[in-house]
């Protein structure tokens, strides 16, 4: 059987706050196989993104065993750390984070730049990807120049485009309508049983969470046992 | 790879007004910086430049400068038939005895008035002089109290132009010639015939005697025989070497430019850091979302260090270009050597607009390093957040 892609064991984390302290995660446990397209669901504050970005290695955990992809991220260096999520993590926000002086391809293009590649297999790489989501007539185009879905369909372009493992998405649809937020979990379910890509999305919405192979929820920061 | 510059391009186009004003204190600053350096070169220049290698000024023992030297006239018989020294073109020595005097001149619609320079000169004293070119005019005759001025002198002072008659001394001298000498010290001056200066001045004897030396052998030789002979009480410097001395009037010019162009790059990092304050602060979730995306802080840290040197250079360039304008300006300043006017002109050179463009990039990677900093060690969740 396959290792893996996440292994969490008594993951803790604290903020303090002047005196006082605040536990987002508490004793968390979590296994996320290979494959599998994961929903975190719970109310705001139940420490859903703590935990994504735990996850994700643009955060640490006060306590506990955390293993992404076999490495021990927690104890990985900062400049270690995001040469690591440039290779193994894609992203996708929910405010979709494009640099607004920068055109689609040019947003997409960011995360390749830290590799090694050519500009025209960089340029390969990033006119598939476009066409993936459905945007290889948009470019050119500039954030602004372009719809609430369109541009969360660029940041999930920008997220797949080193072709990572694992991909993360915080409330994708959150800041989009109905048929936007539809397109936008079609292209995930999609990357998930035809690219076989490993995604972990938190939301809050009921009908985001249909498309996912495995929900789990959290409540005042403790992972509830899977629904039977 | 660092993250590409049309990212830092294009934002400083986005927020073109707070680029602009920050790009004209920066311009302000250069200008001022490369003006008042400009002003110390030429003066530098006009001293430096002055002198031909194998001309020999003979001084009394002990003087500093022509003015406060003399000269017995029975030296002058010594030293023309000294071995080595060359032969004009009629066959005579070529020694050209001098005398400096100090008269007060109004300048052009001023009432107050300059010490210039009036230098009485011998019958060869021209041709010692091969920058000398007569602009207007004629040369002086002896006899007649006739004087030629420097152009620079006939431009900024009164009673100076072809045809005036200028009142000192035991009378009024009549301007016959305007002349050029090529930039070098004596384009501060007015030159008369020495004998007449000297009877009108009561002189009985000279400040100086130039010599020309045959060969740069000869200089070497001359000087070791003028300085040792007991009977003469002189001191032979070349003409290279006394205007060079000079140069170092310069300096306090120099010095208070660059107190100026200082205190001015203080305010200019101050603006710049002020914008790139403004600009980190408005991209935090852009630079939170680099940082995600494998960005390293060193990067980002790069990447707004750039930014602001680009406003610097947005701000430098023209400030140099600008500076032109003042290349070739006429002005004067008081030589603390002779208590005379210096007449000499702005040089804005090649060199000197790097240095200006240095200095604008200096003012930018200062300006921009503390909010660089604060932008690569931004906490990523925070960033994030902040969107």
């Amino acid at each position: 059987m396959a290792e893996p892609v996440v292994q969490i064991s008594e993951l803790s984390k604290v903020f303090r706050r002047d005196s006082f302290e605040v536990r987002a995660l508490d004793r968390i446990d979590l296994t996320v196989e290979p494959g599998d397209f994961l929903c975190l669901m719970g109310p705001s504050g139940s420490g859903k993104t703590t935990l994504l970005n735990i996850i994700a290695g643009i955060d640490r955990p006060t306590d506990g065993a955390l293993q992404v992809l076999g490495e021990d991220v927690a104890e990985m260096s900062e400049d270690r750390l995001a040469a690591w999520r440039n290779v193994h993590i894609g992203f996708v926000f929910q405010t979709f984070n494009l640099i607004p002086v920068l055109t689609a391809y040019e947003n997409v293009e960011l995360p390749l730049l830290l590799t090694k590649l050519s500009g025209e297999e960089r340029k390969q790489h990033v006119l598939a990807v476009l066409k993936l989501v459905g945007l290889e007539d948009r470019i050119h185009h500039y954030p602004r120049q372009l719809s609430g879905g369109q541009e969360q369909r660029v940041a999930i372009a920008r997220a797949m485009v080193t072709d990572p493992t694992l991909l993360v998405a915080d409330e994708p649809t959150g800041d989009l309508d109905a048929h936007s937020a539809e397109e936008v979990l079609e292209i995930l379910s999609r990357l998930n049983t035809e690219f076989k890509k490993t995604i972990i999305m938190v939301t809050h919405d009921p009908r985001a969470a249909k498309h996912a192979t495995v929900t789990r929820h959290l409540e005042k920061g403790q992972l509830l046992p899977p629904e039977s | 790879m660092a993250i590409p510059i049309k990212y830092n391009l294009r934002n400083l186009r986005v927020r073109w007004a707070t680029t602009l004003l920050t790009a004209s204190s920066i311009l302000l600053t250069v200008l001022v910086f490369v003006a008042l350096m400009a002003l110390a070169t030429g003066l530098q220049k006009s001293l430096s430049t002055t002198g031909q290698p194998l001309n020999l000024i003979i001084m009394r023992e002990g003087s500093q400068s022509e003015g406060t030297s003399s000269v017995a006239r029975d030296s002058l018989q010594v030293i023309k038939y000294l071995e080595g020294i060359a032969k004009d073109e009629k066959g005579e020595p070529w020694v050209s005895p001098e005398l400096l005097v100090l008269i007060n001149l109004p300048r052009r619609g001023q009432t107050q008035g300059s010490n210039v320079t009036i230098r009485g000169l011998g019958p060869n004293s021209a041709s010692l002089r091969p920058q000398f070119k007569l602009l207007a005019g004629r040369y002086f005759r002896s006899g007649l109290r006739e004087v030629i001025v420097s152009r620079r002198i006939a431009e900024r002072f009164q009673d100076c132009a072809l045809g005036d008659r200028l009142k000192f001394a035991k009378g009024y001298w009549t301007v016959v010639g305007v002349f050029d000498a090529g930039g070098t010290a004596y384009d501060s001056e007015i030159w008369a015939d020495v004998n007449d200066l000297a009877t009108d001045f009561d002189r009985d004897a000279y400040s100086t005697v130039m010599v020309r030396a045959t060969d740069a052998g000869a200089v070497e030789r001359l000087k070791n025989l003028i300085a040792n002979d007991r009977r003469l009480h002189l001191k032979p410097v070349t003409e290279k070497e006394y205007y060079e001395g000079q140069t170092r009037f310069a300096a306090p010019i120099k010095a208070l430019g660059l107190f100026i162009a200082v205190l001015m790059a203080v305010g200019a990092c101050f603006a710049a850091m002020n914008t790139m304050y403004a600009a980190v602060a408005r991209r935090t979730p852009e630079i939170g979302t680099l940082r995600v995306l494998g960005f390293s802080r060193g990067s980002i840290l790069l990447s707004f260090l750039i930014e602001s040197t680009l406003i610097a250079v947005v701000g430098g360039l023209p400030g140099c270009i600008v500076s032109l304008l003042f290349n070739g300006i006429s002005t004067g300043t008081t030589n603390f050597a002779t208590f005379s006017e210096v007449a000499f002109n702005f040089r804005v050179t090649p060199g000197l607009m790097l240095n200006g463009l240095i200095f604008a990039v200096l003012m930018g990677v200062l300006g921009g390093f503390f909010p660089a900093w604060r932008a690569a060690h931004e906490n990523i969740v925070s960033a994030l957040r902040s969107a």
